[in-house]
């Protein structure tokens, strides 16, 4: 026999009754987590889309609280050793060179803006870590991943993706040697 | 069908319990990302105040779970 049209089913059986015909508070969990009827249903499915929600939001604060650890009890960061990373006769006017520092590190870049004037910054680009190049014509650094520009003085971002400035390397001249002495900003 | 009177209440209560629970957790993804931001380009000073914030969400979301607990 087919089975009637639902509009029929309304008409006959306004609620499905269990099989054992007992109210609905006495029916074993699974029945009532799993109800026939549409407007049981929809309660249902709201009310675990309400529980799944509470648990995101307790991942959000558990993400929240993750950085409040690392800033307590998160590994200080070391004093760097002074390394050397170019002389000022390997690089010209407007030139730049990669490098790293500390050893082991991401690539950092050192670009000469004038006689005695030089900067570095990390390479990655802060967006998604695309290394950057340098626009020395421009004053600025650009990252052709999806057209992200900083300043060159300075590592501000400022223009495309990225939101963060450049970590920068502190630099120290000395007998016609460039050091790198320490790494500022950045999360390490 | 509609649904019993019972129902059709408890259903009401738990849409608008559903609005505001994704009212909060917009604002606390809203705040995990502000501060991820902050804290990678080296600035700590909001991590407390906004742990503490994401940590009262969370206390308002689970007092609803609770509510919701409550009247079923």
């Amino acid at each position: 026999m087919s089975e009637p049209h639902t509009e029929d089913r309304q008409t006959i059986s306004p609620r499905s009754v269990p099989p054992d015909r007992a109210p609905p508070a006495q029916q074993p969990r699974w029945r009532r987590d799993f109800p026939i009827d549409w407007d049981e249903d929809d309660y249902v499915s709201r009310r675990d889309l309400v529980k799944y929600m509470v648990l995101t939001s307790s991942a959000f604060a558990v993400g929240q609280l993750s950085f409040l650890y690392k800033k307590l009890f998160g590994r200080p960061q070391q004093a760097l050793q002074r390394q050397p990373v170019a002389t000022l006769n390997e690089l010209a006017v407007g030139g730049a060179k990669t490098f790293n520092y500390p050893a082991g590190s991401t690539s950092r870049l050192l670009v000469r803006l004038g006689p005695s004037a030089f900067v570095a910054y990390d390479q990655q680009c802060t967006h998604l870590q695309c290394p950057i190049v340098p626009v020395v014509e421009q004053g600025k650094l650009h990252c052709p991943c999806h057209n992200g520009w900083f300043d060159l003085r300075t590592g501000d971002a400022i223009a495309g993706p990225p939101q963060r400035r450049l970590p920068r390397i502190l630099l120290e001249v000395h007998d016609q040697t460039v050091y790198a002495a320490g790494v500022e900003g950045g999360s390490g | 069908m509609k649904p019993s009177r019972s129902l059709a209440r408890r259903l009401t209560i738990v849409n608008a319990m559903l609005l505001f629970v994704v009212l909060i957790l917009t604002l606390q993804l809203w705040l995990l990302t502000a501060s991820a931001n902050a804290y990678l380009a080296g600035d700590t000073s909001v991590t407390l105040p906004a742990a503490l914030v994401s940590l009262a969400c969370l206390g308002l979301n689970l007092g609803l779970l609770h509510y919701l607990y409550r009247f079923e």
